[in-house]
């Protein structure tokens, strides 16, 4: 292989990383509802998404196994990995808060998610672009499901309304980083492997801004101060916690099955 | 014995989806591809799989029961390929397996595609236990990834609808 060929491998086996990573997270906290939905219903929905997104992170997974080499393998990567190697972003780790901030960051990555996927379609690479087909369709409804939650909420009771102004003030600061390319995602949107995040950020703006006017929310501006440091591994203080949970099992019993 | 590769596709027309055990796994439209290739007096089979939703914990069980199914026929050398793309959809059910499906009490998936349009009004589903169309949606997550919760209007029963993938 030559320099440029094994850079650029590394670079797809980071950003692939990076994709699996924020679905794992972001799983992992949807399944954290389960048994404490609001209503059975949507109990069941949240669990459900956060499944499609267990399933889609797996495919990314062994596809980084495939890319990486070194006998790794998707659980390794999964569960033996520290909070500095996780390159997710920010969004995906914070709190659930109330349904109403858990509906919010859903329906704010899934509009970058759905966005993002059919332009990863036409990758140049072939198992990437079959991976963002296969999930585009999951993505589609999740984006449904979430956009109709968030306008119920935004134009609900006075109670609601507040509430959903509250986290969308909080949550708007961590979507700056979808958007921020990191070093590997420039060299890939070079090669033409993926799209370029600057463009996506407008289309991704017009998207949400119909969906928070119609549920009479209030749009903070893209030009507010942005938190970043996810695809680089400088994590929010939660994140350790989400590990410390979920890689217990195979830190303590290495190889453990059932 | 096994000798064609429409044998093969016979023997896995008897495995059936680990969590709607009314279809097999070609009325569910998972399989893609069969092939056979002669290696000395031992054939080689090679079965293309593609999962239902990236999620569906069946994936697994699926592969492991078409190993079992090739094996009791004497076939030893199996590779089990899983293959992403083209994504499967509800349009690859077989028309046969829609029928088992509603005389299982599961609404079989409609050919529409989901409406992106948000709190768009739903495609009307028919009831599988009375047949009224006099139906609504309680929710578009159900049991299992694949399925959507409906309740009939006038008979006034919960049901299941194998939702539409395209």
């Amino acid at each position: 292989m030559t320099n440029s060929t094994t850079d650029t491998r590394a670079a797809l086996s980071n950003y692939v990383l990076h994709l699996a990573d924020t679905n794992l997270i972001l799983a992992q906290r949807l399944c954290e509802w389960c048994g404490h939905g609001p209503i059975l219903e949507q109990d069941i929905a949240l669990s459900n998404i956060g499944l499609d997104l267990l399933g889609q992170t797996r495919s990314l997974y062994q596809y980084a196994a495939t890319l990486i080499g070194e006998g790794k393998t998707e659980d390794a990567l999964a569960f033996l990995r520290n909070e500095r190697q996780f390159k997710n972003l920010l969004l995906s780790e914070q709190p659930n808060g109330d349904f109403g901030y858990t509906v919010l960051r859903q329906f704010l990555y899934e509009a970058y998610q759905l966005l993002l996927l059919r332009a990863l379609q036409q990758s140049s690479d072939s198992q990437l672009a079959a991976i963002a087909e296969k999930s585009l369709k999951e993505a589609t409804y999740h984006y449904k499901w979430s956009a109709e939650w968030v306008i119920r909420l935004g134009d609900g009771t006075e109670e609601s309304h507040q509430r959903m102004q509250q986290a969308l003030n909080e949550i708007w600061t961590y979507t700056g980083e979808m958007f921020l390319p990191s070093a590997d995602e420039k060299a890939l949107s070079f090669a033409g492997l993926i799209p370029d995040l600057t463009a996506l950020r407008e289309e991704w703006f017009k998207k949400v801004s119909a969906v928070l006017e119609e549920a009479t929310l209030d749009i903070p501006a893209l030009t507010v101060w942005m938190q970043q440091g996810g695809k680089t591994g400088v994590h929010s203080e939660h994140l350790g916690y989400i590990l410390a949970e979920m890689q217990y099992l195979q830190r303590q019993y290495p190889g453990q099955q059932w | 014995m096994v000798k064609t590769e429409a044998d093969i596709w016979t023997l896995l027309a008897s495995v059936p989806d680990p969590e709607v055990p009314v279809l097999s796994i070609l009325d569910l439209g998972v399989v893609r591809a069969v092939s056979l290739s002669p290696t000395g007096d031992q054939s080689a089979v090679t079965i293309t799989i593609t999962p239902t939703y990236s999620g569906c914990p069946a994936m697994d069980m699926i592969s492991m029961n078409i190993r079992i199914a090739l094996l009791e026929a004497g076939i030893k050398d199996i590779s089990i390929v899983s293959q992403l793309s083209p994504a499967w959809t509800t349009d690859w059910m077989s028309e046969e397996g829609k029928r088992k499906l509603k005389a299982y009490g599961i609404a079989p998936p409609l050919s529409n595609a989901i409406v992106d349009e948000l709190f768009a009004e739903d495609h009307k589903i028919q009831c599988p236990q009375c047949n009224s169309m006099n139906t609504e949606l309680i929710s578009q997550f159900g049991s299992t990834s694949c399925k959507a919760l409906y309740r009939c209007l006038d008979c006034k029963e919960p049901f299941d609808y194998f939702k539409c993938h395209r």
